[in-house]
């Protein structure tokens, strides 16, 4: 394992009597892109600002290159922020905002000069020097607030929500902006966000938050493939997920009993009559005309979604629950308001264990 | 009508009855407001202008033969003094509204809503009240065997009672506790738009609290500073009530002189060359203003 920027230890944080961060451990290693994500309110933007200074921490303690940061005041701290309103001085142009933080360490004249001339050719704002931030357009005003951040030369840039204002042509556009700077500059960079999506395509590692804890913590492949609990199953990517208890245990094949019906499923570590959650992706899922061995799990054809890149289809189970179903072509055999029997190979789908929450 | 011979002669015929057919539904529109402000601002306004290039007759009254008098007399020395005085004592009273009134306005605009309010109705409540029961009771606290003066002495501060009443002090405090809301409501207004993200980013960028202040919070509240310095110079300037009754007629500024011109003096045109000279201040500094204004629009584009 790499060598860690910033490290959290049991850091707590709560408003009043709202634990919003609870007992969070998090090692954040040099030159990496880790993402925050979570839903609104599960305490990620806390966190980072937490890291930059902007709140004190209610418990625990945060290091960034070994040295203890929370009495230091954010302007003594080592991290820059990237708002998630940009927040540029609306009465300084691009060049005197990107000049900001040297201005203020009393960097000469020329040296700023040239320093900010590379840091606009970096993000491709050459020639704008002399706009004010209300004449910019959106993305141009990301840029400025990623130069004005990046031009101090921080150890971590933490960004949140960078691109929440932006459309979706240019938010995407931005993304692989953003990560090819990350990878050039090898800075580490600390990524809030709530699109699943979003975190996906960009970062090394993910941190998946919810209700203050982080959930799970790992590379975007091993979110995607193997969620460890329901919440982080649902909340990244297409999921079919069922409740139900182990009846017969098999190996690592699990036959589990769900108000949908019987399914299969592979995993370690349970035990029959134990409560437990399958998730399944939409484009694992198959259906035939004719039951399956080991599934029990009839439906009918409800309707089909036309993508342009895949073809939705809804089945109606027997306890009224909708599996979805993706498939890179309709096939013509089966229309809408047909029986099918759906299954799935039992290593395509997560057994995920219960927990309290 | 004569407008369709107009209309089949080219040039500035033309040009003319086009202006008449465009300035007309502007001139009704504007109608009713340019009306009043012509009765009530601007005909007042040339009639004060006019008698001050009068000459006054020898019972007070005003007598209609040209005379630059008036004007000749504002530039003896006791007038100049006054006017020096009253100058002084409106950019003191400015100055003291800026500095009690910036932090009070940055305090009330960093507190949540329903708090601010509170405090600014605090601010407000003095204001609604009758100012010349607010002079008086400043005159009671202060007088010789007033509260101040008793608790001077109560806690062995003075042997014999100060004298606060009917000097320059207390109404420059009149004046300043008179004028402090025309500076903290434009203050506030402003400050209360200011982001707190702004300050977040300053800080983050490593600058201390001073710092941001003097670079972000200072220039970005510029306009209500000079709104506060306008809305509360102006009156200052003008103003003789506070003088009048917190200086006993003893504390003589330009305001008192105009009033007594007009008043027991009877001397019309000196009054009135005495109301163009404030009224070319004030323009001044309007003018001034706006050319502030102007240039901060032009930055933006």
């Amino acid at each position: 394992m790499a060598e860690a920027i910033v490290t959290l230890t049991d850091v707590e944080k709560s408003f009043g009597s709202n634990l919003v961060v609870q007992k969070m451990n998090l090692d954040i290693e040099a030159g990496e892109f880790l993402t925050l994500l979570g839903p609104s309110g599960c305490g990620k933007t806390t966190t980072l600002r937490m890291i930059a200074g902007f709140e004190d921490t209610s418990a625990g303690s945060i290091k960034v290159q070994g040295e203890p940061v929370e009495d230091k005041e954010p302007y003594q701290r080592d991290v820059n922020t990237v708002f998630q309103n940009y927040s540029l001085f609306p009465h300084m142009n691009v060049y005197d905002n990107v000049a900001y933080g040297l201005t203020i360490k009393k960097v000469p004249k020329d040296e700023i000069k040239t320093r900010v001339g590379k840091m606009l050719e970096l993000v491709q704002l050459t020639g704008y020097e002399k706009r004010k931030p209300d004449a910019l357009s959106g993305g141009q005003k990301q840029r400025v607030a990623i130069a004005r951040a990046l031009i101090n030369n921080p150890k971590v840039l933490l960004l949140d929500e960078p691109l929440g204002a932006l459309d979706l042509k240019l938010r995407k556009q931005m993304q692989l902006e953003l990560k090819r700077l990350q990878k050039r500059l090898g800075i580490t960079f600390v990524y809030v966000t709530h699109d699943q999506e979003e975190a996906l395509t960009m970062s090394d590692r993910i941190a998946v938050m919810n209700g203050g804890v982080i959930d799970q913590l790992g590379s975007p492949k091993e979110i995607y493939d193997h969620p460890k609990t329901r919440f982080v199953a649902s909340f990244i990517g297409e999921s079919n997920i069922f409740d139900g208890t182990v009846q017969a245990v098999d190996g690592t094949l699990l036959t589990v009993e769900t108000p949908a019906g019987l399914m299969q499923t592979r995993g370690e570590g349970f035990a029959v009559g134990e409560a437990m959650h399958i998730s399944i992706r939409p484009e694992h899922l198959l259906a035939e005309k004719q039951p399956v061995p080991g599934f029990d799990l009839a439906g009918r054809v409800k309707d089909f979604t036309y993508l342009g890149t895949a073809v939705k289809t809804a089945i109606d189970l027997k306890d009224g629950t909708e599996a979805k179903f993706s498939r890179i072509e309709q096939d013509a055999e089966c229309a809408e308001g047909d029986t099918v029997y759906v299954h799935w190979k039992p290593e395509k789908s997560v057994a995920i264990k219960k927990t309290a929450g | 009508m004569s407008g369709k011979t107009k209309a089949k002669r080219p040039g500035p015929g033309m040009r003319r009855r086009n202006l008449r057919r465009n300035t007309l539904p502007a001139l009704a529109q504007a109608g009713p407001v340019s009306v009043w402000m012509i009765v009530f601002v601007t005909l007042p306004t040339l009639f004060i202008i006019y008698i001050s290039f009068m000459s006054r007759g020898v019972f007070g009254d005003v007598v209609y033969e040209f005379s630059l008098e008036s004007y000749q007399t504002l530039l003896d020395a006791t007038y100049f003094k006054v006017i020096l005085k009253s100058l002084r004592v409106a950019v003191f009273t400015t100055m003291a509204c800026l500095v009690i009134g910036y932090p009070f306005a940055y305090y009330i605009a960093r507190k949540p809503r329903e708090q601010a309010s509170r405090l600014i109705m605090l601010i407000m409540i003095p204001f609604w009240t009758n100012s010349l029961m607010r002079l008086n009771s400043w005159l009671l606290l202060f007088q010789t065997s007033g509260p101040v003066n008793n608790f001077l002495q109560w806690a062995g501060l003075t042997d014999s009672p100060i004298t606060f009443i009917y000097t320059d002090g207390l109404v420059a405090l009149g004046m300043v506790t008179n004028m402090l809301p025309f500076a903290v409501l434009p203050l506030y207004s402003t400050i209360e738009k200011l982001e707190k993200s702004l300050l977040e980013a300053s800080s983050d960028l490593g600058a201390s609290p001073a710092k941001t202040f003097m670079r972000i919070t200072l220039p970005l509240t510029f306009p209500g500073i000079f709104s506060a310095i306008i809305l509360t110079f102006i009156p200052a300037l003008g103003i003789y009530t506070v003088s009048d009754i917190l200086g006993g007629g003893k504390v003589l500024y330009i305001g008192n002189i105009i009033k007594n011109q007009f008043g027991q003096i009877r001397n019309w045109p000196l009054g009135a060359a005495l109301s163009v000279l404030l009224l070319a201040i004030t323009a001044l500094l309007i003018f001034i203003y706006t050319r502030f204004a102007k240039l901060e629009d032009m930055e933006v584009v």
